[in-house]
């Protein structure tokens, strides 16, 4: 809680990044469905973000939240509703966002050209390169592993690598997909330890988890989604303690919902 | 049995103490076929990419027509060169017919659906692997092209290889439009052809044994280039 206090607080250099944050929002989805092939899979999502908090959309599988945060990022197009990133369109915010997929999508290079190639595709020029890959290697502990392959690495390098080449850019919003949801406790303990970090930066955080131990540690705030529906958005102190959808309250104590 | 072992030493010693006629031959094989396969990829590459990525009307008919192409009879593709390249075919004034030129243009045409055809199928897969990402990062189309072909270098480089393989081993066609001509246009292929059946087994035998070399050589590459892929790259 206490980074989320510091970038309510505007005091220090965090603060002065998180009011670049603060320009790419608020994120605002009105009445969005996505329905693809006439059966739909998201229904009726209203939802605000406008605080520079960790957002943690929570759901069983198959609730809907790779599909959620893929609309968020502009790479698909709701069926019905409009998204906006404070009154722009998903295509042109995108450019301020990171994104980390569910499966991590590596390329077949070594570790850092995999990051020079993320700033290359950004336009960043060529001598200007070198010293960014470092320091993102550099923060998400890589460094000793720059030259090997990028598919070599175990599973918890790999999804840092890819948190640190989706920030690379110094985005204003990290989105992330289940970034540990195929790792183990040691693992995931490191890319939360990553992201808190990321976080403490300056960078809007919002990502999705089936993990609600995971919710717990990182959340600020919590979407809690099922079945296509956003049932409740609440601050995380008040959704673990007293959930208001009765479905969340299932859900956190670990039994099984329909 | 004794003439084979005869034609068999002599082939042997005819590739120890590299005869010249043997290599000339050799090397007017490796020249023909190393150009057609240049310009097969440098034409199925680029090819097989655009077909992977844009879509258009007709696609699906032409992905089809590409996959039948790859195993194109030598022949028919030779019959159809010569037609092109005779005395009275529309190209028959650049009088190239019976050159090393028209042997390289017809392996070039069989080579081109090969390399083609694999080419777009290594990027039709990486492309559903990596489009997301790499609209995610707002990469252009251009470097997402180059992107796919270069993370994809060790499959399109075993279809190059593949390419060769068929293009060097290949008699019909060349036959058809080389004419088999000493000296000008004879490759190992032809001249294997045209000794077994005037019974000179030996050069015969000697270029047999320079091919399933090559053959193997080019297969032991494909293999060490996958084996580097999947210990590098998964
Ligand atoms: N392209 C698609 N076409 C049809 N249904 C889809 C598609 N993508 C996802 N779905 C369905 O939408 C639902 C939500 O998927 P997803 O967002 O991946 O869930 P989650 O990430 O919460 O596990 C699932 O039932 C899935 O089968
Ligand atoms: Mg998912």
């Amino acid at each position: 809680m206490a980074d989320s206090l510091a970038r309510t607080i505007p005091a220090s250099g965090v603060a002065e990044r998180a009011s670049t944050a603060g320009s790419l929002l608020p994120l605002v989805l009105d009445q969005v469905c996505y329905s693809p092939h006439g059966k739909p899979v998201l229904q009726d999502i209203n939802l605000e973000l406008a605080h520079g908090l960790r957002t943690v959309i929570l759901g069983p599988n198959g609730a809907g939240k790779s599909l959620l945060l893929r609309l968020c990022h502009g790479l698909i197009e709701p069926t019905k509703g409009r998204i906006s990133w404070a009154g722009q369109s998903t295509a042109a915010a995108a450019n301020r966002q990171g994104m980390v997929f569910q499966r991590p999508v590596l390329l077949r290079r070594k570790v850092a050209e995999n990051i020079a190639h993320a700033l290359a595709a950004k336009g960043v020029r060529r001598r200007d390169r070198e010293a960014l890959v470092r320091a993102s290697l550099e923060q998400a502990g890589l460094t000793h592993l720059a030259e090997r392959p990028a598919r070599t690495l175990s599973g918890g390098e790999q999804q840092r690598l890819t948190i640190a080449r989706a920030c690379v850019c110094d985005p204003d919003v990290l989105l992330l997909d289940e970034p540990s949801a195929s790792l183990d406790p040691a693992a995931a303990r490191a890319v939360e330890e990553l992201v808190v970090r990321i976080h403490a930066a300056g960078t809007r955080i919002i990502m999705t988890t089936h993990d609600i131990a995971q919710a717990r540690r990182l959340a600020e705030e919590v979407i809690f989604l099922h079945h296509g529906r956003l049932l409740e958005h609440s601050p995380a102190d008040e959704f673990f303690s007293a959930p208001r959808d009765p479905a969340a309250a299932r859900f956190i104590r670990g039994e099984l919902i329909d | 049995m004794a003439d084979f072992q005869t034609a068999l030493l002599t082939a042997i010693e005819l590739v120890i103490r590299l005869d010249p006629d043997l290599i000339e031959i050799v090397w007017l094989s490796l020249k023909i076929s190393l150009l057609a396969v240049t310009f097969a990829a440098l034409i199925g590459l680029p090819l097989g990419a655009a077909i992977a990525l844009w879509r258009f009307p007709g696609r699906r008919v032409l992905i089809i027509l590409l996959n039948a192409a790859m195993g194109l009879p030598p022949v028919v593709v030779g019959l159809v060169v010569y037609l092109l390249l005779s005395r009275a075919g529309p190209l028959g004034p650049l009088g190239l017919l019976f050159t090393p030129t028209a042997m390289v243009i017809a392996q070039c045409i069989l080579v081109t659906p090969i390399i083609a055809a694999l080419t777009r199928q290594t990027v039709t897969d990486l492309h559903e692997e990596y489009d997301e990402y790499l609209r995610s990062i707002g990469c252009g189309a251009l470097r997402s092209i180059t992107t796919l072909l270069w993370d994809g270098r060790f499959r399109l480089l075993t279809a190059v290889l593949a390419g060769f393989g068929r293009a060097i081993a290949e008699v019909g066609a060349v036959l058809i439009v080389g004419g088999n001509i000493q000296h000008v246009t004879r490759v190992m292929t032809t001249t294997i052809a045209l000794e077994t059946s005037k019974g000179n087994l030996a050069l015969a035998l000697g270029l047999g044994l320079v091919l399933i070399t090559l053959a193997v050589a080019v297969n032991a590459t494909a293999t060490a280039v996958s084996d580097t892929a999947r210990r590098h790259h998964g």
